[in-house]
C-alpha cells in the first residue's frame, strides 16, 4: 500500500533532493572537461555574492528571471504549458521601446508607468494568438508557442533592421531612448549604494518585480479567479461542470502570463540596454521554465528560484571570466534543473516514498 | 529565372531538405507511438557535434555517424527514462534535453579542440562527399532529362539517398508491419495494446530510440555532409521546423517528404534572395524566414484541413491495478 508522503517533505525535501542532483551532475561535468568544482563554486560565489558589483548583476538577473518565472507559473496553473516566454518578452521589448521614444520624457517617473503598459500589452497580445487558438480551435499551445517565438523574433529582425534602426546606423537597434526614460539603479537608491555597485544593470524594476510575485500570489491564492485558474488547471471536466468557461480561463491565463513575459522589457530594455537591441532576451524567458519548476510554481518559490538563478548566471559569467569554463556550463546546469525538479520528479518521489516505507516499516 | 537557376535551388532545396527529413521522420515514429518530442533540436545538435569530433580524430565518417547516432540515441533513452518509465511530463523532458544539449555540446568541443565550441574542420574520407551516380555523365547532354540527373540527382552525399530511402520504408514499416500497426496502436490507445498482452513500455521504448537513430542521422548529416564540422547551435531551429513539418505532414510519411521539401525550399530562396518582389509587393527575408511557422499556425488552427495528432499522445500511461 503506498501512502502519501507527509507535506513537508512533498514541498521541500523532493524539490531539494532533485536540486542537489541537478548540482551533484553539474559537478561531475565540470571535473568531466577537467577543471575542480569547488573551485568553480568558489569563483561563482565571489563573483555573484562576494561584491557590491556582483550583487547589482546577480539581482538584475534574478529580476529578468523572476518575470519569466511567474509567467510560466501562472500559465503553468491553468495546465498551459507556455514555452512563449521568449518571444513574448522580445515583443514586450518592442512595446518598452516604442513607448519610451515616442515622447521626450521629462522624468522617469512618468515614464515608467507608460513603459509598464506597453510591455504588458505587447507580452500579452504575442499570447493572445497562441491562447485564441488553444481555446477556440484546440491548436496545442506548445507547439504554438514556440512557433510564435520563431515569428516574434522575425518580426523583431524585420523592426530593428527595416524600421527602427536610426538612419545611417549600420546596428540593428533602435535609437538609444531619452535621457528621461532612464531608469534609476538600486545604486543612486540612498541607502542602498553600498550594496550595489556603480554602472551595475539591477534597477528599481527589482521591486515591481517583487510587486508583482505579491499580485502573482494573491491572484493565485485570494481571489476567485485564481481559484478558477487552478481549479481549471486541475481537471477541466469539473471546472466544466462547475460552470467555469475554460475559453475565457485559457485566455485570462495567457494574457497575465504574456503580460508578465512583456514587463520582464521594463527591466532589461529600458532599465538597462536603454535601447532595444536583437535577441535582447538573451533566453531569459526559457529560464523562466526552470525557474517555475523549481519553485513548483509558487510565487514565493519562484522568488527563491529566481534569485538562484540570478546567481548562476552571474557566477556563470564570472566562470567564463577568470576560467576556462565556457559560459554554456549555465545551460547545462539549467538544463539539468529543469531535467530534474521537471521531467524525473516522479524518479525522487519514488525514491523518497520508498525510504519513508523503510522508515515506517521499522517504527511499526 | 532561368534554367540553371532553377537547377541550382532546386539542388538546394534537396540539401537543406534533408536533415529536415531525417528529423521529421524521428518525430514521426515517436509522436505516432504517443511520445511527444519537442528534444529533435538537441538531439541532432548532439550527434553533429560527437560525428565531427570523432570523424576529425579518427579520419573515418563512418565511425563519427556511429559516434553522432549513440549520442543522439542516449539522449532519446533518457527522454524515455523520463517520459515512459517515470511517466514525468513529456514536453518538459524535451526542453531539457535541448538545453542539454546545447550546453554540452559546447563544453565537450571546447574541453577537446579548444577552438571556440567548434569542431575542426573536415576533408577528405572524414566527411561525406558527393557520389556521381552511374552514367551521370554520359547522359548529360539529353536534352531535360540529363540536367536533372547529373545535377538534381546524381552528385549528393550517400546521406541523402539514404534519407529518401527511408521515407517508403518508415510507411512500409507503419502500415504492412506487425510492428507498426501496434506502434500506431499505441499511440491511439494504449490500454487496448496493453490488454492484447503486447508491452507498452516496451513498444515506445522501441520508437523512442528508432527517433533517436533517425534525428541523430540528421545531425551526422548537418555536421559531415552540409558543411564540414560541427559549430555552435548549428541547427538553428531546424528541429523545430521538422516538428513543424510533421504537423503540416499530419504525421504521414510520404507527406512528410513533401512538407520537408518545401520548408527546404523556402530556405533555399531565403539563402539566395534577399528580399524577394512578388506582384510588386516586396517581401522581406524575414518573412520568409518565419514562413515555415506560419504555415504550422494556419495548419495547426485547422484553417487548411485539421491537424489530428495520435490520441494519446503526450499522454503516460498508467497500466490499471
Amino acid at each position: 500500500m503506498r501512502q502519501p508522503l507527509p507535506q513537508w517533505a512533498d514541498v521541500a525535501l523532493v524539490p531539494v533532493l532533485s536540486l542537489l542532483a541537478a548540482f551533484l551532475i553539474s559537478g561531475l561535468v565540470i571535473l568531466g572537461i577537467g577543471e575542480d568544482p569547488v573551485e568553480a563554486l568558489n569563483t561563482m560565489v565571489v563573483g555573484a555574492l562576494g561584491s557590491a558589483y556582483g550583487w547589482g548583476y546577480t539581482l538584475y538577473y534574478a529580476t529578468n528571471f523572476l518575470f519569466t518565472g511567474l509567467a510560466v507559473s501562472v500559465a503553468f496553473r491553468a495546465s498551459l504549458f507556455n514555452i512563449g516566454g521568449e518571444g513574448q518578452a522580445g515583443i514586450g521589448g518592442l512595446g518598452v521601446a516604442l513607448v519610451c521614444l515616442a515622447l521626450p520624457w521629462p522624468h522617469w517617473a512618468l515614464a515608467l508607468p507608460a513603459a509598464m503598459v506597453g510591455g504588458a500589452v505587447f507580452g500579452a497580445a504575442w499570447a493572445a494568438i497562441p491562447a485564441w487558438l488553444q481555446a477556440r480551435r484546440g491548436s496545442h499551445i506548445v507547439i504554438t508557442t514556440i512557433m510564435f517565438n520563431f515569428i516574434a523574433a522575425a518580426v523583431l529582425n524585420y523592426m530593428l533592421v527595416n524600421v527602427l534602426r536610426p538612419v545611417g546606423s549600420m546596428d540593428p537597434a533602435t535609437a538609444r531612448f531619452p535621457e528621461g526614460a532612464g531608469l534609476p539603479t538600486l545604486h543612486n537608491i540612498p541607502g542602498l549604494s553600498a550594496v550595489f555597485g556603480p554602472n551595475t544593470p539591477a534597477n528599481i524594476t527589482f521591486f515591481i518585480a517583487l510587486a508583482a510575485c505579491l499580485g502573482v500570489w494573491l491572484l493565485l491564492f485570494r481571489s476567485r479567479l485564481g481559484y478558477e485558474i487552478r481549479a481549471f488547471g486541475k481537471s477541466e471536466p469539473a471546472a466544466v461542470y462547475a460552470g467555469i468557461s475554460p475559453t475565457r480561463i485559457t485566455m485570462i491565463a495567457m494574457l497575465i502570463s504574456g503580460g508578465l513575459s512583456g514587463l520582464m522589457a521594463v527591466n532589461n530594455v529600458m532599465g538597462e540596454a536603454e535601447r532595444l537591441v536583437l535577441n535582447s532576451v538573451e533566453g531569459a524567458g526559457f529560464i523562466g521554465i526552470a525557474v517555475a519548476l523549481m519553485g513548483r510554481n509558487h510565487p514565493f518559490g519562484v522568488l527563491l528560484a529566481s534569485l538562484l538563478f540570478g546567481f548562476l548566471y552571474q557566477g556563470g559569467a564570472e566562470l567564463g571570466l577568470w576560467t576556462s569554463i565556457p559560459l554554456e556550463l549555465r545551460t547545462v546546469v539549467q538544463a539539468l534543473v529543469i531535467l530534474f525538479t521537471g521531467a524525473l520528479d516522479q524518479m525522487m518521489r519514488m525514491a523518497v516514498e520508498r525510504v519513508f516505507a523503510l522508515f515506517r516499516r521499522r517504527t511499526a | 529565372m532561368d534554367t540553371t537557376t532553377l537547377l541550382v535551388l532546386a539542388d538546394s532545396t534537396i540539401r537543406l531538405a534533408i536533415p529536415l527529413l531525417f528529423a521529421c521522420l524521428a518525430g514521426l515514429f515517436s509522436e505516432r507511438a504517443g511520445v511527444f518530442d519537442i528534444g529533435l533540436e538537441g538531439k541532432m545538435l548532439m550527434a553533429a557535434m560527437l560525428s565531427g569530433a570523432v570523424a576529425y580524430t579518427t579520419g573515418h565518417v563512418w565511425l563519427g555517424l556511429l559516434a553522432g547516432v549513440a549520442g543522439s540515441m542516449v539522449l532519446a533513452a533518457l527522454h524515455g527514462l523520463a517520459s515512459i518509465t517515470f511517466r514525468g511530463n513529456q514536453l518538459i523532458s524535451g526542453v531539457a534535453i535541448n538545453f542539454l544539449a546545447s550546453g554540452l555540446t559546447v563544453l565537450m568541443a571546447q574541453d577537446w579542440f579548444q577552438q571556440g565550441g567548434r569542431t575542426p574542420a573536415l576533408s577528405g574520407d572524414a566527411r561525406f562527399n558527393a557520389i556521381t551516380l552511374p552514367l551521370a555523365e554520359t547522359l548529360r547532354p539529353v536534352p531535360v532529362i540529363g540536367p536533372i540527373y547529373a545535377e538534381l540527382i546524381s552528385g549528393h552525399a550517400v546521406l541523402v539517398y539514404i534519407a529518401v530511402a527511408c521515407v517508403p520504408a518508415t510507411w512500409w514499416l507503419l502500415y504492412r508491419t506487425r510492428f507498426g500497426l501496434r506502434l500506431r496502436a499505441v499511440g491511439e490507445n494504449p490500454g487496448a495494446v496493453d490488454s492484447a498482452g503486447v508491452s507498452v513500455a516496451g513498444l515506445r521504448y522501441g520508437a523512442v530510440l528508432i527517433c533517436g537513430l533517425l534525428a541523430g542521422l540528421a545531425g551526422v548529416y548537418l555536421a559531415t555532409a552540409l558543411s564540414a564540422g560541427f559549430v555552435k547551435e548549428m541547427t538553428a531551429g531546424r528541429g523545430y521546423i521538422a516538428l513543424a513539418a510533421l504537423i503540416f505532414a499530419k504525421w504521414r510519411p510520404f507527406p512528410a517528404l513533401g512538407a520537408c521539401l518545401l520548408f527546404g525550399a523556402l530556405e533555399a530562396v531565403s539563402n539566395r534572395w534577399q528580399n524577394i518582389d512578388l506582384f510588386g509587393v516586396v517581401l522581406p527575408i524575414q518573412f520568409m524566414q518565419a514562413l515555415p511557422y506560419i504555415l504550422t499556425v494556419i495548419i495547426l488552427a485547422g484553417f487548411i484541413g485539421k491537424a489530428v495528432p495520435p490520441r494519446a499522445g503526450g499522454e503516460p500511461y498508467v497500466k490499471e491495478r
